[in-house]
């Protein structure tokens, strides 16, 4: 007999907004660019952690995202461990896009190795583990758009082989001053049933 | 739990292009390292003539109509999709770094983001299933073999195609020199003389299911697998080994089997200074020091999202014919702890195997193999 598994509790950050569980966290009220939004939002959040401001797009909005997902927990995730697997459809264009302009003109060659480690999409994930000293198992996915088909038997897979105890999932993605988080926790309380029909409705919200 | 079982393998690299081909080349000592003039810089790579891999490629369908990576994964899945006559509906799995990340200094770029790519190989085959792409650094072609038995043991697929691959750029080879991680001669993992990685170009598929391969001399049981992150650096691996040594325990431990079973590792040895000094400190904890350990890299390069696969293959042939390949480029030791690493062709009977890869953002992979007698 399989356990049930809940979604127990999820993020949303897009258009200046985060919302937990549903409800509105933290809005900016007028247009402004991801750079300005997220300092306002690391402040909002309370999250003292200067690595942040060295990290690429795509590591800032998972961060944020995870931050405001675990200070609503009452657990040290350090002790919980919990598995990583992240998803998006650009992988790390953004951060591909400044390494390809540095490197452009042979006469002004300067690739820099502080950009150049964050065109890999699977940054996001260390950029996580090492904030929450996360030892566990992680995945990056890439797919033109959020499968929650898959990855909702790949998470309880993690779970029924207890190769995790939680599951954070979600779908991060960062082009061009566009952004788009969502973020959830797999677990085995809650009241939202771990189903892909309810992360569609949910991702939608 | 469900046995889950690779039954059939092909590979592409400038040793040949097919499995067969890559062994007998590895077993004369073969390299496909060469010293190269097509990039910003000479610089040592294992690549790929494109010339060859379009003359294979116009038997099967236009050149001119697919990337050179993309090219390199549809010739390798061909022989897979025949032989097993596999139906429209089976999953696909495409493990790469930086898919067609040569084509963004293009006016026109064609297919730059990686499910692009996904999707020109499920066109050209005619699946019918939306890929899922795994993009997790130099762990992915390993990962991607883990994802496929896991989701082939929650019971969703019957079974799965896995196709890895990456090709040599500029960007890449432009940011590991930023690194100074690039070799300025062959590289030479765990030897003390080691400079950094040589890149490499490489396409590997599996066939992965639940039905054992009817021809017995083909299966290898996936056993158990780990990919557990380091959590202590994006760039760097971590000092203590942490995150390889719990991948092998986790691999070890769903497999139930123990550690004095396992007659030999196909490592990752990428013969960066930290990487095979982590890679030591890591199987000496896991009490692996004295099994016979090679890195592959010498011959292929690092082929990046392919080399965890192509790897496994290798590993799969070695297995089958009871032969370990020496681990070219290593002479004398080069890292703090012990390890066996293989210095000649040796003839072992070989039951259980273990591969490992760690990559960027701390992240690591290690699976156990069982050959099926």
């Amino acid at each position: 007999m399989k356990k049930p598994y809940f979604i127990s509790d999820y993020v949303s950050i897009w258009k200046n907004t985060l919302s937990l569980n549903g409800e509105t966290l933290f809005n900016c009220s007028q247009e402004t660019s991801f750079k300005d939004f997220s300092k306002s939002l690391y402040k909002h959040i309370d999250m003292n952690y200067p690595k942040f401001y060295k990290m690429d797009n795509l590591s800032k909005l998972a961060l944020l995202a995870t931050e405001a997902l675990f200070k609503n927990k009452n657990f040290n995730p350090e002790e919980e461990n919990i598995a990583l697997t992240l998803s998006n459809k650009s992988g790390s264009l953004d951060t591909d896009l400044k390494h390809q302009d540095s490197i452009a003109d042979e006469t002004n060659f300067f690739p820099s190795p502080a950009v150049f480690v964050y065109t890999l999409a699977n940054i996001c994930l260390g950029e996580i583990s090492i904030k929450y000293k996360l030892q566990t198992e992680n995945a990056f996915f890439v797919s033109e758009s959020f499968q929650p088909d898959f990855i909702t038997v790949y998470a309880e897979q993690l779970l029924q082989t207890g190769k995790a105890k939680k599951v954070l999932c979600g779908w991060v993605e960062y082009t061009d001053d566009n952004y788009e988080a969502f973020i959830y926790l797999v677990d085995e309380e809650g009241t939202l049933e771990h189903r892909s029909e309810t992360l569609k409705k949910l991702y939608l919200e | 739990m469900r046995e889950v079982y690779i039954n059939d393998s092909n590979c592409i690299t400038p040793l040949g292009f097919d499995v067969q081909a890559n062994f007998d080349a590895l077993l004369e000592g073969k390299s496909g390292i060469v010293k190269s003039t097509d990039f910003h810089k000479a610089v040592y790579v294992s690549k790929i003539d494109e010339q060859l891999l379009n003359k294979s490629f116009a038997e099967i369908g236009d050149p001119s109509a697919y990337t050179k990576l993309e090219k390199m994964l549809i010739l390798t899945l061909k022989p897979l999709v025949s032989e097993y006559s596999i139906s429209k509906d089976t999953p696909l799995i495409v493990s790469t770094t930086k898919g067609n990340i040569d084509e963004l200094h293009h006016t026109n770029p064609r297919r730059i983001l990686l499910h692009e790519v996904a999707q020109a190989v499920t066109d050209f085959f005619g699946l019918t299933q939306q890929a899922i792409v795994i993009s997790n650094a130099c762990v992915s072609g390993l990962l991607s073999v883990a994802v496929a038995k896991r989701m082939i043991q929650a019971g969703v697929y019957e079974g799965a195609l896995v196709v890895a691959g990456d090709i040599i750029s500029e960007f890449v080879l432009s940011g590991f020199h930023s690194f100074q991680a690039i070799s300025d001669t062959p590289c030479r993992p765990y030897d003390e003389s080691r400079k950094g990685i040589t890149l490499g170009e490489a396409a590997a598929a599996v066939y992965i299911s639940t039905v054992k391969s009817k021809n017995p001399t083909q299966a290898v049981k996936i056993s158990g697998d780990g990919a557990i992150n380091d959590a202590n650096h994006i760039s760097g691996p971590s000092r203590t080994g942490e995150g390889l040594y719990k991948s092998i325990l986790a691999a070890l431990e769903e497999a139930a089997v123990d550690v004095t079973a396992v007659d030999f590792i196909s490592a990752h040895g990428t013969a960066t200074h930290y990487n095979d000094e982590m890679e030591a400190i890591a199987f000496n904890r896991a009490s692996l020091e004295h099994v016979p350990l090679n890195s592959l890299k010498g011959y292929y390069g690092h082929t990046l999202g392919a080399s965890g696969l192509l790897e496994t293959i290798i590993s799969i042939e070695s297995a089958f014919r009871n032969v370990l390949i020496p681990s070219v480029g290593y002479e004398t030791s080069g890292i703090s702890q012990p390890l066996n690493i293989i210095k000649n062709n040796q003839q072992k009977d070989i039951k259980y195997f273990l591969k490992t890869a760690s990559g960027f953002g701390g992240c690591n992979t290690a699976v156990l193999f069982e050959k099926i007698a």
